[in-house]
């Protein structure tokens, strides 16, 4: 099984707009809700009210900070979660089969019941995209929540990621990235997105959209406030000119 | 990357049982009967000591026969295939020893090439990791059997092989270390590859304040000054001390100090192989 | 063999049944739909059809189920059996709880009404607190706003009827330039961050005024690192380049400003700074087609905003004329202030003509008929796609209210409020002072006051002083120190009532509030006021009742403690008559409702407040027979009646013919109504009543439909605030309510009727010099003040809270990443774990706000890291500000609304070596609650 599919016949990933995510976390949360009471075994927390608290999470947000050559330093809110990689590593690496990739659609899964734990897919996967889960003993990752998108005990409008439906900013979109017509890939070719450490080979299917320039507001065009006035007299005898030359003034 | 004991135990000793069995295969030395089958109880005792302790870290060693469906794609998988068809073949080929004094000459062959082969499918499941260059080169494999054949033929008995082979091991070692130092960076992945972003790029917060998985398995901190003392002794203990050790005429005695240090060093050596492994994900943490 | 996959099955069952009701995790108020599985919380997600959130959730409503489910829920009635502090409890009944509660204050309304002081915090029912406490009689009620933003909310009321969040929202569908001062979070978490992505969706720009760039300042396309306290200076210079370059909104000034309004200019009369009035008080303008003064709101005037009068003697010149000489004055140009402010002169003028072209060069005209007040009726509205919005980052300075004032000078003077693009109130807002009630504070025994406590004084005669001129209000609320403290001054009332000053109380009654840490000034200080002992050994405060529904700091220190549900386990209301949900094109209300029963024996606060009310037979909360009026909160919900016809709930009342919203008599069925609408109700404002709110009259005539007001009560925008120059001529020695001495010189300089800048007070005292740091907290997104950390989900997002400094700073002190430095204040100190960060203001330091926890609180171990290395600011900010030599400690606040100024704190670093933890350090508090789990796997 831990042959990849030669091809599938959709590449269903996410799109993060790292110009819009503010970080607030409500997806990792969200992520976290949904995931600990549905696909596979709960998303379990080692001491949680402890003094070293520590959970499975599918989906976390790291945030960068970026100094440019000239301009003000900038932060980046990046979300991380499973790429669906379209030349997983961390499937073809699993010694039982239990991690693989769907062919339907390309979403990359644990099959907990084959799972023996070994950690080895973790170690493949450079984006740090699976985690243990220390009581169940078996690897955890973002399913794409494939237990939501087909669901048809959600309403259609509801078929989506869980991450993707709190997100407050809309940073986060979901669609088929094979499909040149899709809005996500419309919007990755307008936005210029990108892949995650190509050198790796991975063929990520999630795509990052860049921040969008910054601090551009640094000196007023000329003329563009030309004064009518430097004293309050000349500016009151602009005021009276004005206010004739406004509807229902004097001329 | 974490150094599990459990992880240093296996690669460590089986390494060495397997080699054991090689030279077995090959008939050297040529025992037979309770002299054989003292080298094979020897030789089994880490090689398969050395696989079931690697099962301990498994979340679920119960499921472990799961491990053998994909050796299409998995050298973890193809190990258990290679380990258990050299044990099985290498048993019948000792019994036959023991029991019958006779040497299946072709058996001892497949099983010496099946040795070998374990220990290498062992050292591909380091040196397949794109994710931590140190690991992703030929060199790897190299090591890997260099250590297994060292540690055999010292088992072996062969003397003067033995220390003839732990010089090209201690070189081998020290070529590891040396290029593994340039490899990340020959790797090509750094903070803008990894985020994208352009400009110098500092991991500012951590996703979670508390830590997690990922940081205890794959980001593990070793000061570099003693990480270079280990070196040393790693170098000192498996090759010089004990090829030293076998020119002086000790005979047993100093045979088993050459064993007990070749493979205390070997320990060390497999210690630093994980703790001075960075794996890529690091970058997303800082930790680089 | 090739590629195989096990079977899946896609459609599991999601959940047993679906329940539509509030978020309380913080103040936002979104809708969520709670997943019922086995009738427990197995599931929260946002209500797609909710107003506020439209189907988004925040990190924080996504934890509720582990805010539902924390170990730290009180589980019954405590009675103190410890020292106060110590917190060692017993668990009591409710009979017994109600009955000490009720014996403890019955003799003080029989005998003095004032000595029950009831404060409440994170309260989202205060029409009803505020109401059983008027029906009490003591005058010492308020909720927390006077340490929150009263700055922001009272700054919106005096100059344009209201302010940002709950007041009103950015036009997001049509703004194309959105400018953002002073906001981390703010209560509208998640509609700024629907609409910052709905803007920048579609190329729409954003500009971020804040010292520290994260969050909205991470993704605005422009960040201004100001200095903190200088916004005032800032915003009054890109003022200064608007009025040198002609570059405001004319026509809107001259209709719907009071820039066109006469005002006397005889320093010599008591009428000085005055509006020229009518015989019915009307104020003047001069109308253009006749040049003679006319009434502002007489059929068809035209306002002259260039115009004079001279009256007996009097010359009365336009407000226009007055902005024109204060903010022309070279003192506000932007190379007098770009120093200060750490904003290059340049890029003040960048952002000037930045606002100017996108009001002006971007406007467009949305199609609207509508009559304005005067009777001109109007084919459209013109948009000015310039928007704004600001929250504490101005507010809780000493100059917060001048500067919020400026900032709405700003943008009136650009024209944008009201219109297609630029800021839009939410009903029942605009609501000018005026339509507000004033403060009530005359009590007496046994009777109820005359009216609210809270309201907007007019002048001098508002102000609540007894006959001697003293406060009447244990928290000096609306005296000559801070005069329009519209929402009270929550963080003075532990300090005053310890120093009994003005008077003693007896009990002091709190709710929700964590005042004895986070939310508290100087920390070990209210402590230590609430554990003091009189030299008979009573306690200096005698009794404490506090409710909470968590084991939280403030629990330790109450004698009586009333344990709250959790929000899904209770009735609440969220009032159009309180703090209401509602969108610019839509009033809309809210309720909660249990969702699940309580498993442990804790009761809705506000049910209990009704239950106090009727064994205290407060009118209203009684029937004519003594028998208490309401079963319940519920039953209050729908059947109590503010005025007739007008009642907590807006939606779903009964009509003559049917049912009918907005005004009718109640409907035994509304609560069932609102559940089976998704726990809300929204009405949406008609077409034609959409913009221009204030002079509209379609939406006047509705407002009053609706019952928000009895009578349409159109108004102008007060650029010019008459009520402050009331309180400057008192100053100057007009009329016979006059001021203290020593206060006379300062309500002169700061209650100015025109938008000014001041240092922030700390400046003056202290020395800038030995403390040259700004220190700041900043809300994190996923955390809710100190009651987040009591969730396993979020505590482990933020679980340390770092000092973040910039690598400058860092070096300069000799500090790395990692190190621990001592911050030292002129009130105290505290010795933190510091961490690098670049995009900060160079001068300034900050940590994320109430992280830091007392060991023992929240059911966290003893070991938790927000209790070794978390830490709090509080402890170096005080109440009061230092000696300055002149006899007097200067409270910490705004001297208009009496805001507290969190963010004046000015700080000294030194390098520290690593202490064993974060100082300094409590001792631990026994917990009220049984030892948490050691794991958690969540599924239901
Ligand atoms: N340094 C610094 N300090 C600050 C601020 C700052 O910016 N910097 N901000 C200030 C501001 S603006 C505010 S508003 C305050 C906020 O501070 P607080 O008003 O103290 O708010 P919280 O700490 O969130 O919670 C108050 C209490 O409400 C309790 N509670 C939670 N849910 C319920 C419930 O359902 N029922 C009942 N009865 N109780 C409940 C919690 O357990 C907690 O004890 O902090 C102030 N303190
Ligand atoms: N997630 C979450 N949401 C919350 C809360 C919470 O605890 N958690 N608390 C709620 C409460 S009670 C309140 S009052 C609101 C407060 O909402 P905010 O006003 O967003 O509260 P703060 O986090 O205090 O943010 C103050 C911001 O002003 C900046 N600032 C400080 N001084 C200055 C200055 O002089 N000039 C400028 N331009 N900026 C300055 C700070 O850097 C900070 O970014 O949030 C509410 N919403
Ligand atoms: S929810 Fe959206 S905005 Fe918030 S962190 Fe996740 S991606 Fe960013
Ligand atoms: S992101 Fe990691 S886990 Fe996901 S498919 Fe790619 S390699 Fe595998
Ligand atoms: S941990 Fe589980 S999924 Fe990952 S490689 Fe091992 S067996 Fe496969
Ligand atoms: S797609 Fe689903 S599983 Fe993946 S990160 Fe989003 S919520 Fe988590
Ligand atoms: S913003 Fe978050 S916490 Fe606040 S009400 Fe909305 S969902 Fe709940
Ligand atoms: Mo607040």
């Amino acid at each position: 099984m831990t042959e990849l599919p030669a091809r599938t016949e959709r590449k269903l990933g996410l799109v993060i707009d790292l110009d819009t995510c503010v970080g607030c976390h409500a997806c990792v949360v969200a992520c976290k809700g949904w995931n600990t009471q549905a696909y596979g075994a709960p998303l379990s927390d080692q001491d949680p009210y402890g003094a070293d608290p520590s959970g499975t999470f599918l989906n976390r947000v790291h945030s960068y900070e970026i100094t440019p050559a000239d301009g003000a330093p900038q932060l980046v809110h990046f979300p991380k979660s499973c790429l669906h990689c379209e030349e997983a590593p961390c499937v073809t690496v699993c010694p039982t089969g239990a991690s693989y990739k769907r062919s339907e659609d390309g979403i990359v899964l644990v099959n907990e019941d084959a799972c023996i734990g070994c950690g080895l897919c973790a170690w493949a996967c450079p984006y740090g995209a699976r985690e243990m889960d220390q009581a169940e003993g078996v690897m955890k990752k973002c399913t794409l929540c494939v237990d939501r998108i087909y669901n048809e005990n959600l309403a259609p409008e509801d078929r989506e990621p869980a991450c993707v439906r709190t997100c407050p900013a809309g940073a986060r979109h979901f669609g088929d990235l094979g499909d040149p017509e899709s809005d996500v890939s419309k919007l990755v070719a307008e936005r210029g997105g990108i892949d995650l450490m190509p050198e790796q080979g991975t063929k990520p299917v999630n795509k990052y959209l860049p921040p969008r320039p910054r601090d551009r507001l640094e000196a007023a065009p000329p003329a563009a406030l030309e004064p009518v006035a430097d004293a309050p007299g000349g500016f009151l005898g602009w005021l009276d000119r004005a206010l004739d030359r406004l509807p229902g003034g004097q001329d | 990357m974490h150094p599990a004991p459990s992880l240093i135990a296996f690669t460590t000793l089986s390494g060495a049982g397997f080699g054991l069995l090689f030279f077995l295969g090959l008939g050297i030395p040529g025992v037979t009967g309770w002299t054989a089958f003292a080298f094979f109880a020897i030789a089994y005792a880490l090689a398969g000591g050395g696989l079931l302790s690697s099962t301990l870290h498994l979340g679920h060693p119960e499921r472990a026969s799961l491990a053998f469906t994909q050796w299409r794609t998995s050298w973890l998988s193809r190990e258990a295939w290679a380990a258990v068809a050299t044990l099985v073949v290498m048993g019948i080929y000792g019994a036959g020893l023991v029991f019958f004094e006779a040497r299946i000459v072709p058996l001892g062959w497949i099983g010496a090439a099946g040795a070998l082969g374990t220990v290498f499918t062992t050292s591909m499941i380091y040196a397949q990791m794109r994710t931590v260059p140190r690991w992703h080169t030929a060199l790897t494999p190299a090591l890997f059997l260099a250590f297994a054949l060292v540690g055999g033929a010292l088992l072996a008995g062969e003397a003067r092989l033995a220390s003839f082979l732990m010089l090209g091991l201690a070189g081998l070692q020290i070529a590891w270390l040396i290029t593994g130092d340039r490899r990340f960076g020959e790797g090509g992945t750094d903070m803008g590859t990894a985020t994208g972003l352009g400009g110098a790029v500092r991991a500012f917060e951590p996703p979670h304040t508390g830590p997690n998985y990922l940081l205890r398995e794959m980001v593990f901190v070793v000061g570099r000054r003693h990480a270079g003392r280990l070196r040393v002794i790693a170098v000192l203990l498996m090759a010089l001390l004990p090829a030293s050790v076998l020119l002086l005429p000790l005979g047993h005695a100093g045979a088993g100090v050459a064993v007990l240090s070749h493979l205390a060093g070997a320990a060390v050596s497999r210690w630093l192989f994980f703790a001075e492994a960075e794996h890529v994900v690091g970058l997303y943490y800082g930790a680089r | 063999m090739t590629h195989r996959q096990p079977p899946l099955d896609l459609s599991p069952p999601v959940s047993d049944e679906v329940r539509k009701t509030t978020c309380y995790m913080c103040a936002c108020r979104c809708g969520i739909d709670v997943h019922m599985k086995e009738g427990r919380v197995a599931y929260i997600e946002g209500n797609r059809d909710h107003p506020v959130n439209r189907g988004v959730l925040c990190a924080k409503g996504s934890a509720g189920i582990m805010q539902h489910n924390a170990p730290s829920r009180l589980r019954a009635p405590l009675r103190r059996v410890g020292p106060r502090g110590s917190g060692e409890f017993e668990e009591i009944t409710w009979e017994e709880a109600l009955e000490t509660a009720a014996g403890w204050m019955k003799p003080l309304r029989e005998t003095a009404p004032e000595k029950l002081a009831f404060f409440t915090g994170r309260d989202q029912s205060q029409s009803l607190t505020s109401f059983w406490a008027q029906q009490f009689g003591t005058p010492n009620y308020a909720a927390h706003g006077g340490f929150c933003s009263v700055n922001m909310a009272a700054a919106g009321i005096y100059t344009m009827g209201g302010a940002f969040w709950e007041f009103g929202q950015p036009d997001w569908a049509h703004t194309k330039l959105f400018m953002i001062f002073g906001v981390a979070e703010d209560h509208d978490s998640n509609p700024i961050k629907m609409g910052i992505g709905e803007i920048k969706a579609r190329g729409a720009r954003v500009i971020g005024v804040n010292p520290i760039r994260t969050g909205y300042n991470a993704v605005a396309d422009d960040w201004v690192g100001i200095t903190p306290g200088t916004d005032g200076l800032f915003i009054l210079a890109l003022v200064h380049e608007l009025l040198r370059a002609g570059r405001i909104d004319l026509d809107y000034l001259a209709r719907w400003t009071n820039a066109p309004v006469l005002v006397n200019g005889d320093a010599a009369s008591p009428e000085h700074g005055l509006f020229l009035r009518d015989d019915e008080g009307r104020p003047l303008v001069i109308d253009r087609r006749t040049g003679k003064p006319a009434a502002f709101d007489a059929p068809g005037v035209r306002p002259d905003l260039a115009g004079t009068w001279r009256k007996a003697g009097v010359t009365h010149r336009t407000v226009m004329h007055l902005i024109a000489e204060r903010y022309l004055d070279p003192a506000h140009a932007p190379e007098a202030v770009a120093g200060r402010c750490g904003v290059p002169a340049e890029r003040i003028r960048a952002i000037a003509a930045e606002l100017a072209r996108v009001a002006f060069e971007e406007s467009f005209e949305v199609a609207q008929e509508w009559t304005d007040f005067r009777g001109e009726t109007h084919e459209t509205v013109t948009a000015r796609p310039v928007s704004f919005h600001a929250m504490r980052g101005i507010s809780a300075h000493s100059n917060g209210f001048q500067t919020a004032r400026a900032l709405h000078l700003l943008q009136i003077l650009l024209g944008t409020v009201e219109r297609p693009g630029g800021f839009r109130f939410k009903p029942p807002y605009p609501k000018p002072p005026e339509a507000h009630p004033r403060p009530h504070a005359r009590c007496a025994p046994e009777a109820p006051l005359a009216g609210p406590h809270l309201g907007f004084p007019l002048g001098p005669e508002d102000l609540c002083l007894d006959e001697a001129g003293d406060p009447a209000r244990i928290d000096k609320a609306f005296t000559w120190e801070n005069p329009l403290s519209a929402h009270g001054m929550m963080h003075m009332v532990i300090s005053n009532a310890h120093a009994g000053d003005p008077y003693r109380i007896d009990t002091l009654f709190l709710y929700m509030a964590n005042m004895a840490w986070n939310s508290s000034m100087n920390t070990r200080g209210v402590v230590e006021m609430l554990t003091d002992t009189d030299e008979a050994g009573d306690y200096v405060i005698p009794r404490i009742i506090y409710s909470d529904a968590y084991a939280s700091e403030m629990v330790a220190y109450a004698d009586l403690v009333l344990p709250d549900t959790t929000y899904l386990e209770r009735h609440d209301c969220i009032s159009l008559l309180d703090r209401p949900i509602s969108e610019a094109d839509a009033a809309a209300d809210a309720i909660r409702w249990p969702v699940v029963t309580p498993d442990r024996d804790v009761c809705g606060f506000q049910s209990v407040l009704l239950d106090l009310g009727a064994r205290l037979g407060l009118p209203g909360f009684v029937t004519d027979d003594g028998a208490p009026k309401y079963a319940d909160y519920a039953d209050y919900i729908v059947n109590h009646e503010r005025r007739p016809g007008v009642g907590p709930l807006a939606g779903w009342r009964t009509g003559k013919h049917g049912p009918s919203h907005g005004r009718g008599a109640p409907n035994a069925a509304q609560l069932e109504n609102y559940i089976a609408n998704g726990g809300f109700f929204l009405a949406e404002v008609p077409e034609g009543a959409r913009y221009m709110k204030p002079w509209n009259r379609a939406y006047q005539d509705w407002a009053v439909s609706m019952g928000f007001y009895d009578a349409p009560q159109p108004y102008l925008f007060q650029l010019y605030a008459e009520p402050l120059r009331r309180f400057q001529l008192a100053a100057e020695g007009h009329g016979e309510r006059q001021p203290p001495e020593h206060l006379r010189e300062r309500i002169k300089a700061t209650l100015d009727p025109l938008p000014a800048w001041y240092p922030p007070f700390s400046d003056g005292h202290a020395d800038p010099e030995e403390y040259p740091v700004h220190a700041l907290t900043q809300r994190p997104m996923a955390m809710y003040h100190s009651w987040g950390s009591q969730n396993a989900w979020l505590r482990q997002i933020h679980g340390v809270n770092p000092l973040y400094m910039h690598p400058d700073l860092m070096r300069r002190h000799g500090l790395e990443e990692g190190d621990w430095a001592r911050l030292a204040s002129p009130h105290g100190e505290i010795t933190v774990p510091v961490a690098a960060m670049a995009a900060l203001n160079p001068n300034t330091v900050w940590t994320w706000n109430a992280i830091g926890k007392r060991k023992g609180a929240w059911a966290l171990d003893r070991e938790a890291p927000e209790a070794t290395r978390g830490f709090l600011l509080n402890h170096l900010i005080h109440e009061l500000l230092p000696e300055r030599g002149d006899g007097l400690r200067w409270s910490n606040s705004d001297p208009v609304t009496g805001q507290a100024a969190w963010f004046d704190l000015r700080v000294r670093i030194e390098k520290s070596k690593p202490p064993e933890e974060a100082l300094p350090v409590f001792d631990a508090l026994a917990s009220p609650v049984p030892a948490p789990p050691a794991e958690l796997k969540w599924k239901i």
